[in-house]
């Protein structure tokens, strides 16, 4: 079925992660935020498939399969903070949260 | 399927730069859907339709679906989008590049083929039940812990009784 | 009699106890009497006992009494303790009986200042240690009248001290000196960790004994000494201090600066002159430094225009002129020349005094003039000083002293033609000078009027310095002239005798001929030059060249202006450099560089999540990096 090169899946991958990256770096909202968190995750994913297909093997997929469950977990959580964060915050702005200043 | 692979590549990648440029949040979090849609389509083509439905199902539906749920509960879109000044991009951009430009030098572009053929759900199925079984009970473990996380970080508090001297006490 | 000998120092010391204890409550004319008469005291005692030296000598041509030890430290335990050779008979009698006549001369020409008790203080300490230098046993305790005299020449010459440039000159003075003061101190180490004493006598026997000829220490002993000396008799090159030093009163520059303190270099090479036999080459550089500042001073004193200054280059120029006779060996000639010396310039400079106090402080001999009639002591003195001072032959001491050095620059064993040609035109040019100041101060019209006249006390010591100065010089005839030469022989106890080349033209009378003319040549100059055709050479002095020649002169050849830039303003400067604490910016930087590092991490610590994860994405950036660049 696939002729479809290792590398470029991998690079694939990178950018995708590497877009991510520059989301999480740029976007002040909250929720934007916790997107680009879930575009990495997928990306990183992705990244494991490539090689588990490279082996043939299914590693890479169970591999897929607890990063999904993680980023699931994460993401319920991460929107509860998110809603407290509303709550006491007022806005969704990540700027907002500089307690740890100094 | 190579083809397939480029043309769902290029799909994804787009989608995604999109996701992160929207100022509308709800705009941004569809395109994300449809990036999540391409990436299927691409584990699909190398071989992997197990994963490729359960991207599908669980992140374009179950995890996407939460965000749109936090969307609508803190009511966002009634916010004006917060806007970032066109020169807050280019440090990133600078670090991101160089970033990829190492990640990419490491790997490498030369054209080594993946296996032939796919591997399916009974193979996928066999792993996790088989040396992965340890693994599944922690990912379920974590799944509850989440839950009642989430739960409980997310309820409303109940207004302090002026009476009560106890303080607040949380609802259920 | 002999036995007296330590009353000699201890007279004037005991002046100056007295004087410094009961300074307020002293009426002037007690502290005059205590003052003058301490050394008038010591004057006589010192006559005495020359007489007993002369007519009944000790066993062995020298006296020495020991009063005590001063310390005993380590294997140096030198003794306060006095010798008395036919050297230090001359040095002894000349500086309390000259001394004397300054001080005489001083209750005068001081009597209207506040600070007459001070003066004889100060003059009287000055005594004290000059006498301990001529007459010590060993070399500290020679040092200890050395630095003793250098203090005295400090305080006398800042003794106006509410005018700054006084004190400048004292400083000067002070500091100068201290150079050379210095070489001598190191001088005293090698000699005492070479020969392990210091007494004089052992110290030139065991030299004469252990240290070969040229050998290197012996120079290099030689050579320390000689810096010291350099340093207070003002030669070459640190002779910057005595014109300078002429801001003192005037008794100071004649008793310090021409008859006494200057002349001790002259005395410490004589007294060591078994080193100097042991290192010929510092003996010559000894003549060298001589003859050269000799010309130099000479060419100075021919621009200056203030009185004292060109009797101070005249004093620099006549120490060269001793320092040129103790180079060739010429000992006992250096000393005689010494003793006329001290009576010719001592008048002059008194005689300098009478007429600065008559025209009411006034040091600018061109404007002075005609004070021939109004001031006839002073004027008669001055001419006879002035006289000795350019040799006019026969008929003063100065011709027969430095005939002798000038026969003896040629005619010793060690002279040589360019020394002796030196030697002739620094005499034709002295006579130039000095009849210059003559003709200007007292000869052409008068420009400042008279106002005061001195009364015995000042013309007493005028006339009898006077009188020295014409038959002191009859003690040592020249050869040609019969040989009649009693403190020749008499210093011949003393000092080594000079080592003539047989029949040399210089002793003969020709040569004596060839020097007198020269004297006279120059007076002849001198009296054409200002009194015939002043008005051509004024012309021909004012055109550019010659004027800057003579301004280049005037000022020492530079050598303060040297001096200024090479030594004094680099020390300055990182004197002010080094004042505030060189350290503390050094310390307190790296307080600095902390509060800088701490703002700087402060600053990033802005609490902002996505400087966070922007960071930590650098810090990935570079791990990747190391890793796929390996």
């Amino acid at each position: 079925m696939a002729a479809v090169s290792l590398d470029h899946g991998l690079i694939l991958a990178a950018i995708l992660f590497v877009i991510g990256f520059v989301g999480l770096l740029t976007r002040r909202n909250l929720i934007v935020a916790l997107a680009c968190i879930e575009i990495m995750l997928n990306a990183a994913g992705l990244a494991f498939v490539v090689a588990g297909a490279r082996w043939g093997q299914a590693d890479g997929q169970v591999m897929f399969l607890f990063v999904l469950a993680m980023a699931a977990a994460e993401v319920a959580v991460g929107l509860a903070l998110a809603i407290r964060f509303r709550q006491s915050l007022g806005r969704l702005d990540v700027d907002d949260a500089d307690e740890m200043k100094g | 399927m190579t083809a397939l692979f480029y043309i769902a590549a290029v799909v994804a990648v787009l989608a995604t730069v999109l996701v992160i440029t929207r100022s509308n949040l709800v705009h941004a979090l569809l395109y994300l859907v449809v990036s999540l849609f391409a990436v299927a389509v691409v584990f699909y083509t190398l071989g992997a339709p197990f994963v490729a439905a359960l991207e599908v199902i669980v992140y374009a539906g179950a995890i996407m679906m939460l965000f749109v749920f936090a969307v609508m509960l803190l009511n966002v879109s009634a916010d004006s989008p917060l806007r970032v000044p066109r020169s807050a991009w280019i440090g990133p951009l600078v670090l991101v590049a160089v970033l990829l430009a190492e990640l990419v030098y490491g790997i490498g572009l030369s054209n080594h083929a993946l296996h032939a053929g796919e591997v399916g759900p009974q193979q996928v199925s066999a792993a996790l039940f088989g040396p992965y079984v340890l693994g599944v009970e922690l990912a379920s473990m974590l799944l509850l812990a989440a839950l009642i996380g989430a739960r409980h970080i997310a309820a409303q508090p109940e207004v302090p009784d002026t009476e009560d001297p106890a303080g607040a006490r949380d609802e259920g | 009699m002999l036995r007296l000998l330590w009353i000699i120092p201890a007279l004037p010391a005991a002046g100056f106890v007295l004087l410094a204890l009961l300074n307020r409550r002293l009426s002037r004319r007690a502290a005059a009497v205590i003052g003058a008469g301490s050394v008038g005291l010591s004057a006589v005692v010192a006559l005495l006992i020359a007489v007993s030296f002369i007519t009944s000598p000790p066993p062995g041509d020298a006296y020495r009494q020991v009063l005590w030890t001063w310390f005993d430290v380590g294997g140096l335990a030198p003794q306060v303790a006095f010798y008395l050779d036919a050297m230090s008979v001359i040095f002894v009698v000349v500086i309390t009986f000259v001394g004397f006549l300054i001080h005489l001369y001083s209750t005068e020409f001081m009597e209207r200042d506040e600070g007459f008790t001070r003066f004889f203080m100060y003059m009287n300490l000055f005594v004290a240690s000059m006498l301990v230098l001529v007459l010590a046993d060993n070399l500290l305790l020679l040092y200890l009248g050395w630095e003793g005299v250098g203090l005295c020449s400090y305080l006398l010459i800042a003794f106006w001290q509410k005018d700054v440039q006084n004190v400048y000159a004292g400083r000067k003075a002070f500091i100068v000196t201290r150079v050379g003061d210095t070489a001598l101190i190191v001088g005293l180490f090698l000699l005492f960790t070479q020969l392990h004493t210091l007494e004089i006598q052992p110290l030139m026997a065991g030299a004469a004994k252990e240290w070969a000829a040229g050998s290197g220490v012996a120079v290099a002993a030689a050579a320390l000494l000689l810096g010291g000396a350099v340093g207070k008799s003002a030669q070459l090159p640190l002779q910057t201090w005595l014109p300078d030093a002429m801001a003192g009163p005037t008794p100071v520059s004649a008793l310090i600066h021409a008859a006494t303190m200057v002349t001790a270099g002259v005395y410490l090479i004589a007294r060591t002159n078994v080193l100097y036999t042991l290192a010929p080459d510092v003996r010559l550089a000894v003549a060298i430094i001589g003859t050269v500042t000799l010309l130099y001073a000479c060419f100075s004193a021919l621009a200056q225009h203030d009185i004292k200054r060109v009797l101070a280059y005249s004093t620099m120029s006549q120490i060269g002129y001793m320092f040129l006779a103790l180079g060739v060996a010429g000992w006992s000639a250096a000393i005689f020349h010494f003793m006329t010396h001290a009576f010719f310039k001592a008048l002059l400079f008194l005689a300098a005094g009478v007429v600065i106090e008559a025209l009411g402080g006034e040091h600018d001999i061109f404007k002075m003039g005609g004070l021939r009639r109004k001031l006839p002591t002073a004027f008669w003195a001055f001419i006879i000083g002035a006289a000795s001072l350019s040799a006019i032959p026969l008929v003063t001491d100065g011709f027969y002293s430095k005939d002798l050095i000038i026969e003896t620059s040629l005619g010793a064993v060690d002279g040589n033609a360019w020394l002796w040609l030196g030697a002739l035109a620094g005499s034709l040019l002295t006579s130039i000078y000095a009849f210059r100041l003559v003709f200007v101060v007292f000869f052409g019209e008068q420009q400042t009027p008279v106002t005061l006249h001195p009364r015995w006390r000042m013309k007493l010591p005028l006339v009898v310095l006077s009188v020295l100065s014409v038959v002191g010089g009859f003690v040592w005839l020249p050869g040609w002239m019969g040989g009649f030469h009693p403190l020749e022989t008499f210093l011949d106890t003393a000092l080594p005798v000079t080592q003539t080349v047989a029949d040399s033209f210089a002793y003969t009378g020709v040569s004596a001929l060839l020097t007198s003319l020269v004297a006279v040549v120059g007076v002849a100059l001198a009296t054409v030059w200002l009194v015939e055709s002043r008005a051509a050479l004024e012309r021909f002095a004012a055109r550019p060249t010659p004027h800057d020649v003579q301004d280049f002169w005037l000022h020492g050849w530079g050598f303060d202006w040297f001096y200024e830039h090479v030594f004094v303003i680099p020390v300055k400067w990182f004197a002010r450099v080094a004042r505030d604490d060189l350290v503390e910016p050094a310390v307190g930087g790296i307080a600095w560089l902390n509060v800088q590092a701490w703002r700087a991490l402060s600053a990033s610590q802005n609490g902002q999540l996505r400087l966070y994860i922007g960071v930590a994405g650098v810090g990935v950036a570079v791990i990747v990096a190391l890793v796929v660049l390996r």
